[in-house]
């Protein structure tokens, strides 16, 4: 239950910590790009000039709501679909036994492989795209998700059961805060992997999107391009982490440690 | 109110033989027996939570409305106090009600985990008065409490028992004190596998006393 407990026991850690690492990083790439003076390692502000003329042409948001609004659907699409099948398997065991080997082999099955299938089935069409993404995405958020219901507190299911709780309360009241962690660990995960199968996506079958202005960059040894809409996407994820996911987080794990305010 | 057919129950080995029996309004039955017997797994059976056990086992409980006091209070701990009785289908006034029937008033926004394990278990049997009960389970309702909350919780469920009459309660202990001073009824439970060695109603307080000491020089004997 607690993922996250131990970290939180020590509190907050100092402002700073935040600060060192990432501009280092920076740093280095200047004095490497510096150093090195290729094209093939833009300087930091190379990247930045390049990201400030695609967004002020308009290309960059383009393709940015592109990726996304595919990152979305293909996210919404995999979680409900995972989270049916994972808490299905996770609470009856003749289902886990049936679906247990199909969903090792599609755990097991190459992104690329289900994407060229799709692109090959159904043509080079948006639902192909997403479908693609999805088959790859159901099984890793299926398997977090049983784990979740195998271990739900069966004295909190016989209480429900003695008070007669409806199919709903006993979802919303007992299943999806015992889940919380398990849908929090598959939606961090599943962000992360989907804007990556996302762009292969776009790279092999789209015209739009991250992914495609990658594929025209590579073409001409573009690195600038490329790093500028790269490093745009993952501040996209991490805004997604800050304004979404974070304060979700906290006002969920309020009730774990409930000496503070909530009294 | 309910008919007991119990055929038996095993874990990988026979835990409660056949149990048959029956239980009326107003029973306030004590389930006495050594530790480990199947004291529990008879009440769950009559709860309606075992489900080898067929509803047929135990007729007459659909009918019948259950409060049970778990051993743990099984609150939900992300709900407050309020919100966890409003779940039993209770308005959050009467929630607030039957916490003060309790002596919890004014903690209907506390959280569970907040309350000492005694607050925690009269805020549980606050949950169990929501439903307006007419069968009240307790599964050794004042285990691990000190001498003078278990003294408090036993006033408590004494003094709603008194205030209604017709409600039958089956309360699983291992304390003959406990049965002298709520139980007009006793059940002991023993054997291998367990059946109701004892069952009958009591006339006097003392009477429980001498019984416990005979039953349990018996289950040493046999």
């Amino acid at each position: 239950m607690t993922i996250r407990g131990g970290a939180s026991k020590q509190g907050r850690p100092p402002l700073w910590s935040y600060w060192i690492v990432l501009p280092s990083v920076l740093a280095l790439w200047a004095l490497m790009s510096w150093l090195i003076r290729s094209p093939l390692l833009p300087s930091p502000s190379d990247v930045l000039g390049t990201l400030v003329r695609e967004a002020s042409s308009g290309d960059l948001w383009f393709h940015l709501s592109a990726t996304l609004r595919r990152v979305i659907v293909a996210f919404v699409l995999a979680m409900l679909l995972g989270v049916l099948i994972g808490l299905a398997m996770g609470r009856s065991i003749a289902i886990n036994a049936l679906f247990d080997p199909l969903l090792v082999l599609l755990l097991n099955l190459p992104a690329l492989v289900t994407i060229i299938l799709m692109y090959v089935w159904f043509g080079l069409v948006e639902s192909a795209a997403i479908m693609a993404v999805v088959i790859n995405k159901v099984p890793s958020v299926a398997v977090t998700i049983r784990e979740g219901a195998r271990s739900l507190d069966f004295r909190l299911e016989d209480m429900a059961t003695v008070y007669c709780f409806s199919g709903w309360q006993r979802f919303r009241e007992v299943w999806v805060p015992q889940l919380f962690p398990y849908l929090m660990a598959a939606t961090r995960g599943g962000l992360a992997l989907i804007w990556k199968i996302v762009l292969v996506v776009e790279l092999l079958g789209r015209s739009s999107g991250v992914g495609f202005q990658l594929q025209l960059a590579f073409q001409i040894f573009d690195v600038a391009t490329i790093l500028a809409y790269s490093l745009a996407f993952i501040a996209v994820v991490q805004l997604i982490e800050l304004v979404i996911l974070q304060p979700l987080e906290r006002r969920s794990n309020r009730w774990r440690k409930p000496e503070q305010p909530h009294a | 109110m309910l008919e007991l057919h119990i055929a038996g129950r095993s874990f990988a080995r026979p835990v409660l033989g056949e149990i048959s029996t029956t239980v009326e309004p107003g029973n306030r039955i004590c389930l006495l027996g050594p530790s480990g017997i199947g004291k529990t797994t008879l009440l769950n059976a009559i709860a309606g939570l075992d489900p080898e056990v067929p509803d047929s086992a135990i007729m007459g409980r659909r009918q019948v409305r259950v409060g049970y006091l778990f051993q743990e209070h099984r609150l939900l701990p992300w709900r407050s106090l309020r919100a966890n009785l409003e779940l039993v289908g209770v308005s959050a006034r009467e929630a607030d009600e039957c916490l003060a029937r309790v002596g919890l008033a004014g903690y209907g926004g506390y959280l569970p985990d907040q309350l000492s394990l005694g607050m925690a278990r009269r805020a549980a049997l606050a949950r169990c008065l929501a439903i307006k009960p007419e069968l009240l389970l307790l599964d050794e309702p004042f285990a691990s409490l000190d001498p003078v909350m278990a003294g408090d919780l036993k006033r408590l469920i004494e003094g709603i028992l008194d205030a209604n009459p017709a409600m039958a309660m089956i309360c699983v202990t291992h304390d003959g004190g406990d049965a002298a001073t709520l139980a007009n009824r006793l059940w002991y439970l023993d054997g291998k596998p367990a059946r109701l060695q004892w069952d009958s109603l009591i006339e006097e307080p003392d009477q429980i006393v001498r019984l416990l000491a005979s039953l349990r020089h018996t289950g040493q004997a046999g």
